[in-house]
């Protein structure tokens, strides 16, 4: 069993980044039964947190909530993030669930990146805003990305849009199949050191022994 | 138990009338409200290390804290906290045992890393060597208390031959020492390893949070052999302003609470009362959450109380002090004191303690190694 989430930061009810990421969930569930494994999609809308995330920001504390949506996410085979296009780049609201979370939470994590707009002249947000995010995040975004402008719902563009979110499925499920030794937090072998996650949540996941800590630093 | 205040001498405005003490009122403020613990009955005071405004809490707290032993008696006088990455640990070593013998023995000091980034370039570190300092300064600080002659090379000060910290520890008793943090794992395992104490600062963070640091430092308190898990000694600070009824503390206290540097435009009042250890309400109030601190960490040996802060005004400080002093913390010792297990050490280890029992791990530059070779 895998586990994808999306984290939609879409604003309305309903939402049309919210319908595009469902979309791209749907296909990423049927890509990854095509490779015979079965996908879990939990879903974390940005919105229910705001209150959490400005608190958080202004008092540094997080909430339960906050916790349990961290530990989702670090915990995940894959993630969906999208983000509604403000102002010529991702909304706060999407930032700011970024913004708290440990700087090692998406280490190695596949990831679909997507974006809405009410026009196509803001497509290359995807690729000079979202994706250096993620890519800072050490987080494995896949090549395809998706962008839903208004038009794509009501033209032919919109056929173009089922074949972008279908080859980007294509393309995380690949990612999330292909890495065994995916375990959330669990890794620790050599090899999966480099994907080793940390949530923030509980201290104790950063605990050193202090033999080891001293190395080097004892004046000897 | 001790139980006492601590401070970061912030030079606030009242809001309730715009005023804005000048440094000199706030730094004589700070001395009538040491004086007023020790009236009242407090058992420690502690000051915060400070080099920037808003802020008069000294830059080295000796100073201020030697000042404070010449007009009192029995209080114990302490840092929260004592930068342990941009202080030379020789100065650290030399100034802190100094003020030990001025104050008679009445001293112990908390370690701290520090919460502003361009603290560390001012005095020529790097931030991102936080815990490498702390570590590395602090075992260097533990052999210049513990060891006559030091010879040392590490990474971050000139190497020392043949070097002797002056004064010696008043009667070779190194102060006991606290490690503060609020979020650094690593900083509770320091505690653990040397047997030293640790305190949670606790008023910025959730209770769930605080009450995991303190598990983690007593369950490796007790993997490096120092004793039982619920041993281990466990600081912890809190804030609260205190009214005759529920009602009257809010009102008097919101204005100043929403406002204040740190927290204000932020939460409110009552979010943040949820949220943290907080308490604004009657004495009462105040000792029966204070009695939930046990139910999260175990039952612990130092609290200390932030009070002047967020611009009120001295005489209410004092005034809060007095409450304190007189109803709240007698009432908290016996119901503390109460359920306290016979094995569990109600005190912190003190100068006179420490100096009756010599064979204490506390002695030793490392009390940890021998558990690590056992392993």
């Amino acid at each position: 069993m895998r586990t994808l989430t999306v984290i939609s930061a879409g604003l309305g009810v309903p939402s049309t980044t919210r319908q595009v990421a469902d979309q791209i969930a749907s296909a990423t569930s049927a890509a990854v039964s095509a490779r015979g494994e079965n996908l879990q999609i939990q879903v974390i809308e940005l919105r229910e947190l705001v209150n959490d995330l400005g608190r958080a920001l202004t008092t540094g504390m997080s909430s339960p909530a906050l916790d349990e949506a961290k530990e989702l996410v670090s915990a995940s085979d894959g993630l969906i993030v999208a983000t509604p296009v403000f102002k010529a780049s991702y909304s706060g609201l999407f930032k700011t669930f970024f913004d708290v979370l440990d700087r090692d939470a998406l280490n190695g994590m596949p990831v679909i990146i997507a974006a809405t707009a009410g026009t196509a002249r803001h497509s290359l947000v995807l690729d000079y805003a979202i994706r250096p995010l993620l890519t800072y995040m050490r987080a494995f975004v896949v090549p395809t990305g998706v962008f839903a402008a208004t038009d794509d719902f009501g033209s032919e563009e919109g056929s173009l849009l089922d074949a972008r979110v279908n080859r980007a499925a294509a393309e995380l499920a690949d990612q999330m199949v292909a890495s065994a030794s995916v375990g959330g937090l669990g890794g620790v072998t050599s090899a999966g050191q480099a994907t080793r996650r940390l949530t923030g949540v509980d201290p104790a996941e950063n605990l050193v022994p202090f033999s080891q800590l001293l190395r080097g630093h004892d004046g000897m | 138990m001790q139980f006492g205040i601590f401070t970061i001498g912030d030079v606030t405005t009242d809001p309730t009338n715009g005023q804005t003490p000048t440094e000199h009122e706030r730094i004589k403020a700070t001395l009538a409200i040491a004086r007023k613990a020790e009236e009242v009955g407090l058992d420690v005071f502690a000051t915060g290390e400070h080099h920037n405004p808003p802020f008069v809490a000294p830059a080295n707290p000796p100073v201020l804290l030697a000042h404070i032993a010449a007009q009192t008696e029995k209080l114990i006088l302490s840092t929260a906290t004592t930068l342990i990455t941009t202080n030379d640990p020789v100065r650290l070593a030399e100034d802190y045992a100094y003020l030990q013998h001025l104050a008679d023995g009445r001293v112990d000091l908390m370690m701290g890393r520090g919460n502003t980034g361009p603290v560390y370039p001012w005095f020529g570190q790097d931030i991102r060597q936080g815990i490498p300092l702390a570590i590395e300064n602090y075992h260097l600080l533990r052999r210049l208390w513990r060891e006559p002659v030091v010879n040392w090379q590490g990474q971050f000060r000139t190497p020392l031959q043949g070097f002797t910290a002056t004064p010696a520890p008043l009667d070779d008793v190194p102060p006991f020492v606290w490690h503060g943090s609020i979020r650094s794992v690593q900083i509770a395992e320091q505690a653990a390893y040397y047997g030293d104490g640790f305190f949670h600062n606790n008023i910025f963070w959730n209770k769930e949070h605080t009450a995991k640091m303190v598990d983690i430092y007593r369950r490796r308190y007790e993997q490096y052999g120092h004793g039982q898990a619920d041993q281990a000694i466990v600081g912890l600070g809190g804030q609260v302003f205190i009214g005759e009824t529920e009602q009257a503390a809010k009102d008097f206290f919101r204005p100043y609470f929403d406002n204040a540097p740190v927290y204000g435009h932020g939460p409110s009042l009552e979010e943040f009362t949820d949220m943290t250890p907080l308490t604004v309400g009657t004495v009462e109030q105040v000792v029966d959450r204070t009695m939930e601190f046990v139910d999260w960490v175990g039952d612990y040996q130092r609290q200390l109380f932030l009070v002047d802060h967020a611009g009120l005004p001295l005489e209410v400080v004092l005034d809060q002090i007095e409450i304190l002093g007189t109803q709240v913390v007698p009432e908290l010792r016996r119901r503390m004191e109460a359920r306290r297990p016979e094995h569990v050490p109600s005190n912190p280890p003190t100068h006179a303690s420490l100096k009756e029992n010599r064979n204490s791990p506390h002695f030793r530059v490392s009390p940890g190694e021998s558990a690590e070779e056992a392993k």
